[in-house]
């Protein structure tokens, strides 16, 4: 085989391997926050389909993310699941003003898997029928804080206190819940929607400030092609009837 | 911050003093027993080191809680389950912690010389009186290792507390997970604080155990 034969195989094989030959075709590193993880995978298959770019998602806490972001961690676009640390970024010049938005709120739930143990209106944390309520830690989850909120507005803080357990993330807290270990506990809706057993108590949006889930554009992403058109993808309506159906509200 | 530091020192003290208890019968069955299955008991003791700390807790949430069958005989007597307490996080730190308490008392007794054993029994000493009085002196460098190491390796314990401690103050808080969550919502400065302690501590802990063992192999020269 002459070389410009071998040569041409390589470029071939190497062409090949690389993935399709759209020449604008991009890659974007997108850190996700743990409880849109689910949201955000079928978000970015669709997304990928569409523009033929490439959305590498990774899945962890906010806090962590932010914490590694601030110390160069290669990520171009942070889904969070608060409006602070995305407010923080752009603060700090980690991260470019004007390219922050809401992408979805969340809404509380008081959640049992034991049928029948949480009522329609939350009545059921008046009474003595637990023993644990499960929160996510209200330092590191927006939802942790809603919980507290929610105690707060019902008059209820002072008594429950003795009763609450703490995960670190609303993933921890929904795995408490789940696993009996706490009769109940305040979780996110996303998380539940697709539990067909237990009994759920939907809290009132009124009762706490509302969880901003919001993203935003790293200065490592400001020139990312790929990066800038998944922030796009993510306001339109294909993907808004994607975090509808996760039971997240979109303004 | 005070109240943290008080329970890390008491899950790890109460986590120490149970393990040296049980590691005593264990190590010396490990070390001179003749059962050929004694090496599967020996892997069982040693799999909380290859096995990730989230493993172990995973499978204690599940274990100690209110639809296991490991919980009901506790629950007739009106305790639901085990998760989210001080004696929840005692068991899962025992077992955590077992191969370090286990592994240098059964080389402790694995390294007496037989013939020590047989004068004592040729002189007339009971079998319990030999252990007492011979054995177990002999053994005491590696208690203290034994001591040493379960101690600190509670103190770092972090993936097990995680998972079935729920963070309840003066309970079930302690310092590494306190940590954790301070580094997540961005408390620096008393992460830092924290975590220098943490290292200052285990410089110690280690610096101690390197003393001991030079003292040991000197003593052993010496013997000689």
């Amino acid at each position: 085989m002459p070389p410009s034969q071998v040569v041409a195989i390589i470029a071939v094989a190497l062409s090949l391997l690389l993935g399709p030959s759209n020449a604008l075709a991009a890659e974007a590193n997108v850190a996700v926050a743990a409880n849109f993880a689910e949201t955000a995978r079928e978000i970015a298959a669709k997304f990928e389909a569409r523009t033929g770019h490439k959305a590498v998602l990774s899945y962890g806490s906010s806090g962590q993310f932010f914490t590694q972001i601030a110390n160069g961690a290669p990520f171009d676009v942070f889904l969070s699941a608060d409006a602070e640390l995305p407010q923080r970024l752009v603060a700090d010049g980690l991260a470019v003003a004007g390219m922050r938005f809401t992408y979805a709120t969340g809404r509380l739930v008081l959640w049992s898997a034991t049928p029948g143990l949480v009522d329609g209106k939350g009545a059921v944390l008046r009474s003595n029928r637990f023993e644990k309520l499960a929160i996510a830690d209200h330092r590191t989850a927006p939802y942790g804080l809603a919980a507290i909120e929610t105690m707060r507005m019902l008059g209820l803080h002072d008594r429950l206190g003795p009763k609450l357990v703490r995960g670190t993330s609303i993933t921890q807290a929904f795995q408490f819940v789940q696993t009996g270990a706490a009769e109940l506990g305040f979780v996110a809706l996303s998380q539940v929607v697709g539990e067909k057993g237990g009994s759920r108590w939907l809290v009132p949006a009124a009762h706490h400030a509302p969880i901003d889930q919001q993203a935003v554009l790293t200065r490592r992403g400001a020139d990312n092609v790929a990066a800038k058109a998944f922030l796009q993808y993510l306001k339109g309506p294909e993907a808004k009837a994607i975090i509808r159906k996760y039971a997240y509200e979109v303004r | 911050m005070g109240s943290i530091i008080w329970l890390t020192v008491k899950l790890a003290g109460v986590t120490t003093l149970i393990l040296l208890v049980l590691a005593t019968p264990l190590g010396w069955w490990l070390a001179r027993g003749k059962a050929w299955w004694k090496e599967a008991v020996g892997a069982l003791v040693s799999l909380p080191i290859v096995l990730p700390p989230t493993v172990l807790g995973f499978y204690l949430l599940i274990a100690l809680g209110p639809n296991s069958p490991l919980m009901a005989p506790l629950q007739a007597m009106g305790i639901r389950t085990l998760a989210f307490t001080f004696e929840g996080l005692v068991i899962g730190s025992v077992i955590y912690s077992l191969p370090f308490a286990v592994q240098p008392i059964r080389n402790a007794f694995q390294a007496l010389g037989q013939e020590n054993l047989d004068s004592a029994a040729t002189l007339g000493a009971s079998p319990l009186d030999a252990f007492l009085r011979i054995a177990l002196p002999l053994a005491a460098p590696g208690y203290f290792v034994a001591a040493i190491l379960s101690f600190a390796h509670t103190v770092g314990e972090f993936g097990v507390v995680l998972m079935i401690g729920g963070a309840i103050p003066g309970k079930t808080e302690v310092l590494s997970v306190e940590i954790y969550k301070l580094v997540e919502a961005l408390e620096w400065r008393e992460a830092h604080m924290l975590a220098a302690l943490l290292v200052g501590f285990g410089f110690v802990v280690v610096l101690a155990l390197l003393l001991l063992e030079r003292r040991i192999a000197r003593r052993a020269a010496a013997d000689d």
